[in-house]
């Protein structure tokens, strides 16, 4: 049985968040979705500082659908830390201890315990103004674990910080997120993040739902153009007529896959090959296309293609420089059927 | 309604106190015509004079078409203070002469000042005498609240004056700074009983009762007038201290409450 | 820290104000009758006034963080109807003359004041003519200035701190005393100096509703107008000098040890 089990639901004017959510017991579930797609709503939701307009909310086993903040035993690591400016890191980590009944000294005790579990004990008495990124970022996580959560919300623990220490963080979050007891839910635009900390996804754009499962079931099947673009994969939907996926416009996609009805295919960019001419032979896909858009992407160039689809391929600069490549070039782009993944979207 | 008269009367009253100046200085030029006054007579009168002044300002105006009367009234110690820093006054009435010697000894007067009336302390009490308060022995009773005025200011000089003479042992719960302000403490009762010029109470009779005192007489004020050297309408001045001297200009005054001199 | 030059259409005003408001303090210091100075200063009426100000002024400080900082708290945090009203009530005594100021405490407070009336005949106890109706008089005037700054802190201040504290376990008093009140604590010292410094020199609504007499109701400006209305212009100059001087000390020092100025 779950530790969490919410359908969340928030109206705010004409935005509407609908989630159901599950966490179990030591699982670190990632909400992961664009900018305004609802994530931070859903997370403040379960912390109790947005009212619900409707669903429910349980956390092991008791309604907390009305339930204020203080009585929630939520810990919050919030996006930009919000330690308290006045206190030092320990009281900072105190300050929930001492909340929950601890004396002075035990609640003292608690916090630097915690500090010494994050690796600060030498940063005790130090202001949160003085402390770098990353380590404010742990004395926060330390100050929400302090409290013993039954559940613990993230809320994108990594993006105030800069890419170095964001590599070292992110590789100690996962540590003590593992050895968390409680529920998990970490909130992230990041898909890396997501793919590095989270047992489970979920996948949400614009207040819904969209996919939710392991990482390499998303990573696979992507769902959206969101999801998609996240994992890095030219996506469409049409009609499944066995190896054939018929797309809008008529324009027909070949895969080895088998699929019948409602259905994905999708391909990543390096798998689209580009010709000055039509090509003879083997690909079965294949079809004019005109370039609109051409940037550098890793070692290579990402190029983006008009036509009867719209796709992203992936080429060598030896390969650009060979086909003279700049914006306005009419090309034939070809996929091999064996690099496609089709799937039913229902 | 009366209550908020009273209020107006004393928030004008303190709030011309320190700061208050009459007119701009000599706003049109002062011009003796053939046998009339005309131009702007600016006359610093203490507050206790506010009402009859008022009116013989009044009447002056319509004997001297052409002639207007501006008044600034405040205690005379504050009115003192004003000439001597320089404020653009034609005509100095002080409620006691040893306001008006500040002036003469500054060299601000224009010849000797006359004593134009007399005015005397009598007790104001709430309307009906609730404390039944029959002389100065009685303000010295347990929970009886008095004001007095300051010791700068005549009517406070002329209270010690009459207390002393009196030897009643009377501490008071305030000293206000003019007798206005003190009778405004009667009018709101906030005190039982304010020791104040006869012309005050009187003035204010819808409000309060007078109780004469014997001892009074003991302290009688003095109000001498007088035109001032600075003064940028000199005719006018004269015309108007003349005029105050006048049996019209006394009538208007005893009819006020003061004495004849 | 600003880079090149000042221009002139800033720096002339600028030094216009600076004068502005330093040239009446010269005057003082000009007129000021040095020689009897010292003597002055130890004159007991002149100390009696100045313990009795220093101690009314903080009262009145102490009296409006009581009220005022959890009516700021209000203000800024609580969207009651009527809030929009209330904030413009605040600044009535900022408008009103203090002597009408004083006036109309004493038709609220006085003996036959709308509560006043009450407290006299249930306990007996009447304000005016009180250091207490000193205290109160100097708050009624201090107060807009504790409160403006104090809700001007809390709305520039991060309420997600707030939020933090109450995912932490705090209620909502312990969220207000151990993090809003520590983050608006600049606030409200600057309230409270200026609150303090308003208290100190207060006349108006003091002469009205509390009165004049030495020891009791008799603060320095009081002292200041009674000295000046007595013809002793030289002693009223005296008197203002000590005030001046008392305060600015007071403030400088509180300034540097509260305001660390940036």
């Amino acid at each position: 049985m779950s530790l969490l089990d919410a359908r969340l639901v928030v109206r705010r004017g004409d935005f509407r968040l609908d989630v159901a959510l599950t966490v179990g017991r030591g699982e670190t579930v990632a909400l992961l979705g664009p900018n305004g797609a609802g994530k931070t709503t859903a997370l403040r939701a379960l912390a109790g500082l947005t009212p619900l307009s409707g669903g429910h909310l349980t956390l092991a086993g008791r309604d907390l659908s009305t339930t204020p903040p203080e009585h929630r035993r939520v810990g919050v690591v919030f996006q930009d830390y919000l330690l308290f400016p006045h206190l030092n890191a320990r009281d900072n980590v105190a300050f929930g201890p001492r909340r929950q009944g601890a004396g002075r000294r035990a609640a003292h005790a608690t916090a630097e315990r915690w500090l010494e579990r994050v690796g600060l004990t030498d940063l005790a008495r130090r202001k949160p103004r003085s402390l770098s990124g990353g380590q404010a970022q742990r004395v926060a996580l330390a100050r929400a674990l302090a409290v013993e959560p039954v559940l613990l919300l993230l809320d994108e623990p990594l993006a105030a910080l800069d890419a170095r220490s964001r590599l070292e963080t992110r590789a100690e979050l996962h540590r003590h997120l593992s050895a968390h007891p409680g529920a998990t839910l970490l909130v992230t635009h990041d898909p890396l993040d997501a793919l590095v900390l989270a047992d489970r996804l979920v996948i949400v754009e614009d207040g819904r739902v969209v996919q939710e499962g392991d990482a390499a079931t998303i990573t696979a099947r992507p769902r959206t153009d969101y999801v998609a673009q996240l994992v890095g994969l030219n996506l469409f939907r049409g009609r499944g007529e066995g190896h054939a996926v018929r797309l809008a416009g008529d324009f027909v996609l070949t895969a080895t896959d088998v699929v019948h009805g409602d259905a994905f295919v999708a391909f990543p960019p390096a798998a689209v090959a580009l010709h000055p001419a039509q090509p003879d032979g083997s690909p079965r896909n294949t079809w004019p296309a005109v370039l609109t858009d051409i940037q550098r992407h890793g070692d290579n160039l990402r190029v983006r293609l008009d036509g009867p689809i719209v796709v992203a391929a992936d080429i060598t600069p030896a390969a650009a420089a060979q086909l003279d490549l700049a914006p306005g070039r009419a090309l034939w782009a070809a996929v091999k059927a064996s690099e496609t993944r089709a799937y039913p979207a229902s | 309604m009366r209550l908020t008269f009273a209020v107006a009367g004393l928030a004008a009253v303190l709030t011309l106190g320190p700061a208050g100046c009459g007119d701009p200085a000599g706003t049109p030029t002062a011009r003796a015509g053939e046998g009339g006054v005309s131009g702007t007579v600016n006359v610093f009168a203490a507050a206790s004079l506010t009402e009859s002044f008022t009116t013989l300002g009044k009447r002056f105006e319509a004997a001297h078409r052409g002639a207007t009367v501006t008044f600034n009234f405040a205690g005379s110690s504050a009115l003192a203070t004003q000439i001597n820093q320089g404020a653009p006054a034609d005509v100095f009435a002080s409620a006691a002469p040893a306001n008006m010697s500040t002036v003469t000894a500054a060299g601000n007067a224009a010849g000797t000042p006359t004593t134009f009336v007399r005015n005397q302390l009598v007790i104001a009490v709430a309307k009906g005498n609730p404390k039944k308060i029959a002389g100065l022995s009685g303000l010295t009773g347990p929970g009886i609240k008095v004001a007095l005025c300051a010791e700068a200011v005549p009517c406070g000089a002329a209270a010690r004056t009459a207390l002393d003479a009196s030897g009643a042992a009377l501490t008071p719960v305030t000293l206000e700074q003019d007798v206005r302000a003190a009778l405004a403490k009667v009018k709101l009762g906030e005190v039982d009983a304010a020791l104040v010029y006869r012309t005050d109470a009187k003035a204010s009779s819808g409000d309060v009762d007078a109780i004469e005192f014997p001892e009074s007489a003991k302290a009688v004020n003095e109000y001498p007038i007088v035109v001032l050297r600075k003064a940028a309408n000199a005719a006018g001045a004269r015309a108007f201290v003349d005029y105050v001297l006048s049996a019209d200009g006394r009538s208007v005054l005893t009819g006020a409450g003061f004495q004849a001199p | 820290m600003t880079r090149g030059r000042v221009p002139g259409a800033l720096l002339v005003p600028a030094i216009g104000g600076l004068i502005f408001l330093v040239l009446p303090l010269a005057g003082l210091l000009w007129r000021t009758p040095w020689a009897t100075l010292p003597q002055r200063l130890t004159e007991p009426e002149v100390v009696e006034a100045l313990k009795l100000s220093l101690l009314t002024a903080s009262l009145a400080t102490l009296l409006c963080l009581v009220l005022g900082v959890p009516l700021a708290w209000m203000l800024a945090r609580v969207a009651f109807p009527g809030r929009r009203v209330a904030r413009a009530l605040i600044t009535v005594p900022l408008v009103l003359p203090p002597v009408v100021g004083g006036i109309a405490l004493l038709l609220a407070l006085g003996r036959r004041g709308l509560l006043g009336g009450w407290l006299d005949s249930t306990f007996g106890v009447s304000l005016p003519f009180t250091t207490a109706g000193v205290v109160v008089a100097e708050a009624f005037v201090a107060l807009p200035f504790l409160v403006i700054s104090v809700e001007g802190a809390l709305r520039g201040a991060d309420t997600r701190y707030e939020e933090a504290a109450a995912t932490l376990g705090a209620s909502r008093w312990t969220t207000f005393t151990h993090v809003t009140l520590p983050l608006v604590a600049p606030g409200i010292a600057a309230g409270g100096v200026l609150c303090w410094a308003r208290a100190l020199g207060e006349f108006g609504a003091t002469i009205t509703f509390a009165g004049n007499y030495p020891g009791i109701t008799q603060t320095m400006p009081l002292a200041v107008y009674q000295t000046m209305e007595s013809g002793d212009l030289d002693g009223a100059v005296v008197l203002s000098l000590i005030l001046l001087a008392v305060s600015v000390t007071i403030l400088a020092a509180l300034r540097d040890r509260w305001l660390a100025a940036p």
